[in-house]
Parts: structure tokens; C-alpha cells; sequence
């Protein structure tokens, strides 16, 4: 089918730029890009000045399968992804069972198939059953489809182990995904040190382990020569180490949860469990510097971290509580925060939201550009609305934003060049 | 008599005037429970449970005392981890109590915030007996009226509190209320064992115990809190009480008339030295266990009031 989808504002996260103009699609891919004229057989599309930018690819989205469906299932994650401008989710492992052999992984992926109006792409686990002590089939789950490699928040405790890993991870290519956390110095704690977490008395961590997690997990990088991405970086401290292993060449990047960008620690207020994330919220200072370091390049990558957690997880005193957020529908609204603050520009936001996942994991979409897949994102970035959240598709509701005014709106999602998300239907 | 919280989670929300309206209360329950006939009709036909989810056997105590000499039917739920242990959630365990209408419910809880947690989901008023590492409210008014009576006053003090620092809810609620009330804190303990930025609460943070201590109107010991330590806090309790332990040579630096608090129980040759701790010139942990009873009189006593007056309006509400 052709689509020309006219009078929009085109973010093009390449190019770095926002111009006006149409955008056309012919065979799911995008044919031709400007100030274009109406094909005879083309479905035409007035964007009425809205926004036009490749849609999101989601690094790090939790569902629920296996094991826990009834938190989240392809078919949701899929609704949500689509209503949140998402046109790609990368599944994690963390599943139970952990998606370790290829078998889970067939699994998934066959469960996945047709369940969902946007892409899926899988991660495996490194070691089986994320424990840390044996590596998975690296090697068998590349050929199944695994786009990267990670134990998600189980950091490998033992170095030879991770050193291992990396080495053999580096002899077939593959991507590896770290969580950057020194596990000993962060174990029991729900909340980063400082005045909020003594006067809540919450058990706290240093924002220092997260720089000692990067420092070794670099140090495997540069001994091993594994292209590695850290899932995310939340504190200040951890950026100059950032910076010099990118100066010396390694093939590292990094990543940031929307809702370290978005919100600090003073949020959690009295005790409030949605707010609860892994890493804890970090001090404005941090948020701040991580959002300076996603306009500078430093950080490449901007994820939901979408992780669902039913009532009943998150109905607990807070050291009890489940952590994590959902964040698929609110991952547009909560980022054009930073741009309406004056923070990022629209094309900064989808170069980290859009381009450089998709960059990193080998994947053609996220760009604005002649014979890329068109899967797009049409959204209304001033439209006002108070988030409700019980209005979200997906399984779970525990989202930090309920209640909270947003500033954007998805309008339309296309994936491949169809339609799959039209607000109001 | 000003006091407007609803419950008492903590200090945190305490206005100075409602501190001092539940001192000023708190010396008349003193005085009542110093007579032969020690009962008040102030909470009469109302309900009290106390739901102790860790075990302590004095302030459950102190509790049951002060609500069965205001009159009220008070009820001691064994929970002991007995209806977790079957998989039941706190807030299902708030819903069960709730419907029982008690009018007071009073709360220990290991996890920091528990309490407020079940405040939110109950129509009766609560009053946290220590949840986790957060706050201990009514230690620290008990500690105050102990205080004021010592001293005369609850302002412009030097008080030192000492030890333990990180794993002590009563720290925390003591030195929020001492600076509500304009008084000096300072913080003596080890730096394994005090919170990250507490600085930023206006303290002064000391790691040598004689500095600490030097011109201190008051030195309140805490109790080294083993059970909550999960790693290398301390060398050994021999070092610890070398450097941290409160004997007749470190009180020395304080004034001559400063007074000895600890909440109990105590680890005698730990934290503090046993005959110091028993001195009567000195010590006023006695006097603490005294004031408790009496505070924690004023403190439902006063929520009571606020109840009362709310279920009052409601009810012309619903007449209207």
C-alpha cells in the first residue's frame, strides 16, 4: 500500500534536523522524503503540522512470558508499545524461566509471533538461569535470533566467569549488555544514600557502585574486545569512565532508563512503591548530568526499562515492594518533558530513542530516511493531558506518572508501513 | 492544646506547638499516674489494638499500660509473622483489622514506611511504634518530656547522641525533633554506623567521643543494634565500647550536670557502662520508662480528641 503522510514536521535524528514536509510510503519501506506530490493510488494522510519521527526501538522491555503473563503477555506489551509510538520492543530475559537455551528462546519467539502489532526481538541470558556461574549457547542463540546477550540486574559476581563470557561473546560478535552495579557494596539497598534515604530510613547504596560495576565491566572490554552496551547509567560518577573508554576506542555504549531522566529521588515522597526502580532514583545533580550527557552523545541510548509488576507486588512496605515501572505508553510523553523544558531537541530525543538502538543492534529502522523500513511515529508533542492509569494497555498500572500532567501525545504508529495505532481507536 | 495530625507516623510532620501541646498533656498523665487511682475516662468505649510485627515486650507494654489507664478495650494481636507466614499481605491484615473498627492501632513493623502504608488504608488513627530504620515517634517525645524535666527546658541544648546512629529509628526521631525545637544536635559514632548525609540535617557529626561529648547538656546512648548488622560494622564489641562505650572518664567532658539517657534495653559494657547506667545522680533511663507511659497517654489521648471531632463532622454531614 502507498501512504503519503503530508504536512508534517519531520524529525530526522541522522541529520539531526527538523524540517517540514511529507513523507511517503510504498512496500513498508520509506520511498521518498519533502515537499513530494500525491501518488494516484495513494492513501493520503494530512498531518496537520504534527510531528514525524522513526518509531521508538526499546532496548530492555520486560514481558511477562514466561512466567508471568498475568503481569504482562506479548499481545499487551504489543497494544502498549504501539499506543506509545514503540515500533520495535527488545525483550529481556529475565523471564521465568530465564530465556537461556535455545528451546526458551524458540519459545518466545514463536509465542511472540502475530501476538503483537509492533516488532519483537529477543536478548538471551549470558549464563543459564542468570546465576553467574555457566555460560548459555552463545553461539546456538545467535542462530536463533538473540540480538544481544544479558543477565539484566543479576551482575555476574564472579570476574573470571564475566571475563570468560566476554571473551568467548567477542570470537562470534555478539552483543553484550551490562548492568553496571558493583553487587556487594549495592546488596540490600532500595534507595540511594544521601539526606532523603536517612530520613525515609531506607537501606541505601553509594552511587559509587555503579561507577566500580562500569570501571571492571571495562576493564573485561578492553582485556576481552567484546562490543558492550551498559544498560544504564544513572550517576554522574560514572561518566568520566565512560568518556575514556570511548576515547580509547572500545566499542562501548551506554544507556539510561526514561525515569532516571525524568524523576530524582525526592519523588518516592512518603514511601510511594511505583516509584521504587532499579537503580534507585538518583539525587536531580545525577538526573541532571545524565541528561547533559544524552545531549552531548555521551549516553547514546534512552529505554523504558518497561518492567510490570502487578498490584500485589507493588502493595508492600517499601523494602518489599517489586521494583521497576511500566513505561511503554508514557516513554514519548515523559521524554518530550526534557524537550519541553528546554533540555533536548526532538531530533537529540529520537537519536537516542530511535537510531542508535537500532545502530547497536544491527537493526535498519530508526531513521527518517529513503529505503528505511517505515515504521513511524506521528505524535502531537503540546497535546495536554493528565495521565490516568488505569487508562494503559498494558497488564500492569504501576507507572510513577499516574495522576501527573504529560505534554504529548501519540497520534499514529506505523510499522513497516502499516497502521497499527490511531489515537481514539 | 494544638495538635492537628490525624496519626502519628513520625515527627517529620510535627509542628513545634503540637510537640509541646503533647508534652504539656504528657505532664498531666505524670502526675496521674503517680496516684493510687491511675484511671481516665479519656479514651472510654473506644477500641485499641496494638499489632506488633517485631517483638518488644517494653513499649508493647508501655502501650497497653497508657490505654488501659485512659479506659480503652485494648487488644494485643500476636501477629509474629504468623498470618505473613500463611502468605497474607500487610495491607489484607489492615483490611481484617479495619473491619473490626478499632478506633486506635498502634504498629511495629521491621520495613521502614510499613506504617504508613496501613495508615493509608485504615479509617482509625495510628500511631507507629518504630517501623524499620524510619521513626520512633513517641521515643523521641518521651525523650523530650524526660528532658524538659531534667533541664527545665527543650530549647537551646547541646544534646549528644551517640553510636549507633544508622540502624536507630529513635536517632532519627530524636534528631528531627531537637532541631524542630532549636536545640544542638550532635552525632558521636563510628562512621560505619552513621547514615550518609545526615550532615544535611544540620547536625554535627563527631567521631571521637570526647570531642562529642565536650559541654553537652545531654548524652543519649543508643543500643548497638546487632541484629540489624549484616556486615563489618565494627571491629569487635571490646573496641567498640573502648572508643564509643559511655563511662565516668567520657562523661567527664560533658557539663557536670548533664543527664545519661538510653531507650533500652540496654548491652551493659557495650554501649555503656552498667554502673553509670544505674547511677541516680546521673542516669534518667528510669525516669524515660516513667515518661513513656505518660506520653504515649497524651499522644492517643489527643488523637482520640481528633477523631472524635472528625467522625463528629461526618456525622452532621451525612445529618445535613
Amino acid at each position: 500500500m502507498t501512504i503519503l503522510l503530508q504536512n508534517a514536521r519531520l524529525i530526522d535524528p541522522e541529520a539531526g534536523t527538523e524540517t517540514e514536509g511529507d513523507l511517503l510510503i510504498e512496500g513498508g519501506l520509506i520511498a521518498a522524503l519533502g515537499a513530494l506530490e500525491v501518488p494516484a493510488d495513494a492513501r493520503v494522510i494530512d498531518c496537520q503540522g504534527k510531528w514525524l519521527a522513526p518509531g521508538i526501538v526499546d532496548i530492555g522491555v520486560k514481558v511477562g512470558e514466561p512466567g508471568e503473563r498475568h503481569k504482562e503477555s506479548f499481545r499487551s506489551a504489543g497494544l502498549a508499545a504501539a499506543a506509545g509510538g514503540v515500533t520495535t520492543m527488545v525483550t529481556r530475559p529475565d523471564t521465568l524461566p530465564a530465556i537461556d537455551t535455545p528451546e526458551t528462546l524458540e519459545f518466545v519467539t514463536r509465542r511472540a509471533a502475530g501476538a503483537s502489532p509492533v516488532r519483537i526481538r529477543h536478548m538471551a541470558a549470558l549464563t543459564k538461569g542468570r546465576e553467574g556461574r555457566e555460560m548459555v549457547e552463545v553461539g546456538f542463540l545467535l542462530d536463533t535470533g538473540a540480538v544481544a546477550f544479558t543477565d539484566c540486574d543479576h551482575v555476574i559476581e564472579n570476574t573470571k566467569v564475566a571475563a570468560r563470557c566476554m571473551t568467548y561473546a567477542r570470537s562470534l560478535g555478539a552483543l553484550i549488555i551490562g548492568h553496571p552495579q558493583e553487587p556487594g557494596l549495592s546488596a540490600g539497598a532500595v534507595a540511594t544514600n544521601g539526606k532523603f534515604a536517612s530520613l525515609r530510613g531506607l537501606p541505601g547504596v553509594n552511587p559509587m557502585a555503579e561507577r566500580m560495576g562500569l570501571d571492571r565491566d571495562l576493564a573485561l572490554v578492553e582485556m576481552s574486545g567484546v562490543r558492550y552496551h551498559a544498560d544504564q547509567i544513572t550517576t554522574a560518577g560514572s561518566l568520566p569512565a565512560l568518556e575514556r573508554a570511548k576515547a580509547a576506542g572500545l566499542d562501548v555504549t551506554a544507556g539510561v532508563g526514561i525515569h532516571h531522566l525524568t524523576l530524582n529521588e525526592f519523588d518516592v515522597g512518603d514511601y510511594r512503591t511505583f516509584f521504587k526502580l532499579k537503580p534507585p532514583l538518583r539525587s536531580e545533580d545525577d538526573r541532571l548530568a545524565m541528561v547533559e550527557a544524552v545531549g552531548s552523545g555521551l549516553i547514546d541510548i534512552i529505554s523504558s526499562m518497561h518492567t510490570p509488576q502487578d498490584e500485589e507486588s507493588k502493595r508492600l512496605p517499601f523494602e518489599e515492594a517489586a521494583w521497576g515501572a511500566v513505561a511503554l505508553e508514557t516513554f514519548l510523553p515523559a521524554a518530550l518533558r526534557l524537550y519541553h523544558a528546554g533540555l533536548l531537541t526532538l531530533p537529540q530525543l529520537f537519536r537516542a530513542m530511535s537510531l542508535n538502538p537500532a545502530k547497536r543492534l544491527g537493526l535498519p529502522q530508526g531513521r527518517l530516511a529513503e529505503g528505511a523500513p517505515a515504521d513511524l511515529v506521528l505524535f502531537d508533542a503540546e497535546a495536554p493531558f493528565v495521565l490516568d492509569r488505569f487508562t494503559l494497555r498494558s497488564k500492569s498500572k504501576n507507572t510513577p506518572f499516574d495522576g501527573q500532567r504529560m505534554e504529548g501525545r501519540v497520534l499514529a504508529t506505523f510499522v513497516g508501513g502499516e497502521q497499527v495505532y490511531a489515537v481514539g481507536e | 492544646m494544638t495538635f492537628r495530625a490525624r496519626h502519628l507516623l513520625g515527627i517529620e510532620h510535627l509542628a513545634p506547638d503540637e510537640i509541646r501541646s503533647v508534652l504539656d498533656l504528657a505532664d498531666s498523665y505524670v502526675d496521674l499516674n503517680r496516684r493510687t487511682m491511675k484511671q481516665s475516662d479519656a479514651l472510654a468505649g473506644m477500641t485499641q489494638i496494638n499489632m506488633f510485627f517485631e517483638a518488644s515486650t517494653r513499649t508493647q507494654s508501655s502501650f497497653e499500660l497508657a490505654g488501659k489507664r485512659l479506659g480503652a478495650d485494648v487488644m494485643n494481636m500476636s501477629v509474629a509473622q504468623s498470618s505473613v507466614k500463611k502468605g497474607e499481605t500487610l495491607i489484607d491484615t489492615a483490611m481484617t483489622l479495619n473491619a473490626m473498627q478499632p478506633d486506635l492501632l498502634v504498629v511495629r513493623h521491621p520495613s521502614s514506611g510499613a506504617v504508613n502504608l496501613l495508615a493509608s488504608k485504615v479509617n482509625c488513627a495510628v500511631l507507629n511504634a518504630g517501623d524499620g530504620r524510619h521513626e520512633h515517634p513517641t521515643q523521641a517525645l518521651l525523650d523530650a518530656l524526660t528532658i524538659r524535666r531534667a533541664k527545665g527546658r527543650i530549647q537551646r541544648l547541646t544534646v549528644a547522641i551517640c553510636g549507633d546512629i544508622a540502624h536507630s529509628r529513635v536517632a532519627r526521631s530524636n534528631l528531627i525533633l531537637l532541631g524542630k525545637m532549636e536545640n544542638r544536635v550532635r552525632l558521636i559514632g563510628p562512621p560505619t554506623l552513621m547514615p550518609p548525609g545526615v550532615a544535611e540535617f544540620g547536625c554535627e557529626l563527631y567521631d571521637d567521643m570526647k570531642q562529642g561529648l565536650e559541654g553537652a547538656d545531654v548524652v543519649m546512648m543508643l543500643r548497638l543494634q546487632k541484629e540489624r548488622m549484616d556486615g563489618a560494622f565494627i571491629p569487635s564489641e571490646r573496641e567498640y565500647y573502648h572508643r564509643y562505650g559511655l563511662d565516668a572518664e567520657k562523661l567527664a567532658y560533658a557539663k557536670d550536670d548533664a543527664i545519661v539517657m538510653h531507650p533500652g534495653p540496654m548491652n551493659r559494657g557495650v554501649e555503656i557502662d552498667g554502673t553509670l547506667a544505674d547511677d541516680i545522680n546521673r542516669s534518667v533511663i528510669q525516669h524515660q520508662v516513667e515518661m513513656g507511659v505518660a506520653v504515649r497517654m497524651a499522644c492517643m489521648d489527643l488523637l482520640a480528641r481528633n477523631l472524635r471531632a472528625e467522625r463528629g463532622r461526618a456525622a452532621v454531614g451525612v445529618m445535613v
